[in-house]
């Protein structure tokens, strides 16, 4: 009986957030794959039937290819940067070094910071001629000044540089908390085992920390396959949109040109890419739970 | 792994309070007795916004007891406005009355689509017809009647030059393109960048694209581009994209990282010597301190005089606003002589009316108010005229692509396509 109701009640406090996520979450996808499939593409709502054609239209579209590209390498780099320099970061920190309160939240801190503030002071800091340049310029290093995000071919690196300073105090906060799990007797024992410090980090901790990694990866990659507002910030499409990505277009392509059906599509594209990230992991953590 | 059904309801209460909060602003607006009157504008800065206020006192005078509210995005050529204005639009909450460019902005986005009320009326009890130029009336009129009251003229192609860089160089504003490389030849051979361009946000390079497609192309061919009379694909286009690959040798290399204004500041700065943009750039000087024709000079864009690029702002009347009756009395206010000789000066802009007195305004707006007169009128592309807006961003798209491939054949058959998706061109 007992748990019964508790089941009941449960049910009951969970009920308002299930009804608002079904409608709001799963509902507007719904709605968005429905206008994906219409030809509303001007602004008068045209509901009619398209199938796909909208689909098809964006992958001939020059400017989607390059974004595709685009996120392909920003999210690669991103995903590698940001777990080898908070890794890097944590286990320095692990060392018990003196001030490592200061360092943990100065590296943390810019986490804390929105997207659209870093990306417009990134934006001021690798201008060409305003920026870091100038600092390079004065301390004799200027053979390393370069055009950052105003060069079409490296533009998206710089993007990914002030994404690395937003995001990689957060993977070292995780791989911290890691590294705090994994009991002082494991390090002696490969100790004992004469195992140098490389090898004990190789063999040992890193291991160890692949749960983290995962988890890390998961939440940076959802991220950077979504990513807009540092972007739109800090250098908006870029010179022949080397810095586009899927978000911008989809904003400009539903609420300055009018072509909705276009842009829910282009939302559907972000979805499925997201999904194609998230759901694998969903799987693997339902399954690891059931066997423990 | 206790850890992980928490994570779930956190995610599921952080998803929900995002649900409601996004549901939150707008809805506390109507509340209230007291009379109010809501302006939508993108006029946040500067000479703009002192020139609003100056016409919203006009507007306290005549009709005292009215709770004004300034309702403003922020962002250049009102790109961002735009897209808040469509969802309040489509969301069936406009404002009482909003900034719209009149031309094809206008009637493609809001009139075709049975967003706006007719202002015909207004302008016969107004007596309008005959205080607007003909053109200009014809730019916010669809099938005949008046849907938008213009209440500025700015000039689209302009070059601006730093007056001092170009006295020391005993240079002559260009008046051709061809001029234009001599003179360009000549100071990058001083080590000065000719010509600055801050086209961060990608309707920059379009908007001097657009005076250099006027000049290759005369008023005649320009006006066709829009009807399907002149070809994307023909040869004035492509002279047009040629100069534009031409002209894109003497810019500043790092355009990418600016904005229009930044680009102004750069002739202060004496960074670079010239600047194509509209006249709001002369607001830009003034604010900055700088004088007509002492610090800067001013001259038709190469290959445009005679030709008048018009961006006209002009203000309409939704059908749902909330309060008409003070809507319609501020578009009386916009319309009048007394209302744009309050706003124009300030903004730095031109009076829509002809009756303006001259002397309100600084000898640069008087030559152009003279210009207003007498030259060609086109419609501009790039600031909402001549064009429906899904032309528009496609229009910007294939420009930003040229400017760094300078690829002629792929941005001409790209600029076809796009006038063909968009019914402009069979």
């Amino acid at each position: 009986m007992r748990i019964r109701r508790d089941r009941a009640l449960s049910a009951l406090i969970l009920l308002p957030s299930v009804v608002a996520v079904g409608v709001f979450v799963y509902g507007f996808i719904g709605w968005t794959v429905y206008v994906a499939m219409s030809n509303w593409n001007s602004f008068v709502p045209d509901l009619s039937f398209a199938g796909l054609r909208n689909f098809a239209d964006l992958f001939q579209t020059p400017r989607f290819q390059i974004d595709l590209g685009n996120t392909l390498a920003f999210t690669l780099t991103f995903l590698a940067g940001c777990l080898g320099i908070g890794l890097l970061l944590a286990v320095l920190l692990d060392r018990q070094i003196r001030g490592e309160a200061f360092f943990r939240n100065a590296f943390l801190f810019p986490m804390s910071i929105s997207f659209i503030v870093g990306g417009t002071v990134w934006q001021w800091l690798l201008n060409p001629s305003t920026g870091v340049n100038l600092l390079l310029e004065s301390a004799g290093l200027g053979v390393l000044k370069s055009p950052w995000y105003t060069e079409p071919r490296i533009a998206i690196y710089a993007v990914v540089i002030a994404a690395l300073w937003q995001m990689s105090g957060f993977t070292m906060a995780m791989y911290l908390a890691g590294l705090r799990g994994i009991s002082d007797e494991l390090r002696e024992a490969a100790r004992v085992d004469g195992a140098s410090d490389l090898q004990l980090y190789r063999h040992v901790i890193i291991p160890l920390l692949h749960p983290i990694t995962l988890s890390a990866a998961i939440v940076l990659g959802h991220i950077s396959l979504k990513i807009f507002d540092l972007v739109f910030a800090m250098t908006g499409s870029g010179p022949a949109f080397s810095t586009d990505v899927p978000g911008i277009f989809m904003f400009e392509t539903t609420f300055r040109g009018n072509r909705f059906a276009e842009g829910a599509a282009i939302s559907i594209i972000m979805l499925v890419m997201v999904a194609v990230v998230i759901i694998p992991y969903l799987i693997y953590s339902t399954r690891t739970e059931a066997e423990a | 792994m206790t850890e992980r059904p928490r994570l779930a309801k956190t995610t599921l209460a952080l998803l929900l309070a995002i649900a409601v909060l996004g549901l939150a602003p707008g809805t506390g607006l109507q509340a209230g007795a007291a009379k109010k009157l809501e302006i939508f504008s993108w006029w946040t800065a500067g000479g703009e916004a002192d020139g609003l206020k100056a016409m919203f006192e006009v507007y306290k005078k005549r009709f005292p007891g009215v709770e004004i509210i300034n309702a403003t995005v922020a962002g250049g050529a009102g790109t961002d406005a735009k897209a808040v204005l469509k969802t309040r639009m489509l969301g069936g909450k406009p404002p009482d009355s909003f900034q719209v460019h009149g031309g094809a902005e206008l009637v493609d986005t809001w009139v075709k689509t049975g967003f706006m009320e007719s202002l015909a009326p207004l302008y016969k009890s107004e007596g309008w017809l005959n205080a607007f130029p003909k053109d200009l009336v014809d730019i916010v009129s669809h099938q005949g009647e008046q849907y938008s009251v213009p209440v500025n003229v700015h000039r689209g192609n302009v070059l601006w030059f730093n007056k001092k860089i170009f006295d020391e160089n005993k240079l002559k504003a260009p008046a051709t393109w061809d001029e234009f490389f001599k003179v360009a030849e000549t100071l990058k051979g001083k080590g000065i960048t000719p010509l600055s361009l801050g086209d961060k946000n990608k309707w920059e390079a379009a908007h001097l694209f657009e005076d250099i497609l006027a000049a290759a192309l005369g008023a005649e061919g320009y006006r066709g581009l829009w009807t399907g009379k002149t070809s994307w694909e023909g040869d004035g286009v492509k002279r047009a994209l040629d100069t534009f690959a031409r002209i894109l040798n003497y810019v500043n290399r790092d355009h990418a990282a600016f904005v229009w204004d930044q680009a102004a500041q750069m002739l202060i700065d004496r960074k670079a010597a010239m600047n194509v943009m509209g006249d709001w750039a002369a607001g830009y000087f003034t604010a900055k301190g700088w004088k007509p024709n002492v610090d800067y000079g001013f001259a038709p864009a190469p290959g445009t005089a005679g030709l008048f690029v018009v961006v006209t702002d002009t203000f309409g009347l939704p059908k749902k606003a909330p309060n008409r009756e003070q809507a319609l009395a501020w578009l009386k206010v916009a319309g009048s002589k007394e209302g744009q000789e309050a706003f124009n000066p300030l903004k730095g802009s031109i009076c829509g009316r002809t009756d303006c007195d001259p002397k309100k305004f600084d000898v640069y707006l008087q030559s152009s108010a003279v210009d207003f007169t007498k030259n060609a009128l086109l419609p501009s592309e790039v600031h909402g005229s001549a064009a429906p807006e899904g032309f528009a961003t496609i229009f910007n798209d294939i420009l930003n692509l040229f400017v760094t491939n300078k690829d002629v054949k792929a941005a001409q058959a790209a600029l076809q396509k796009a006038c063909v998706a968009n019914k402009m061109c069979k």
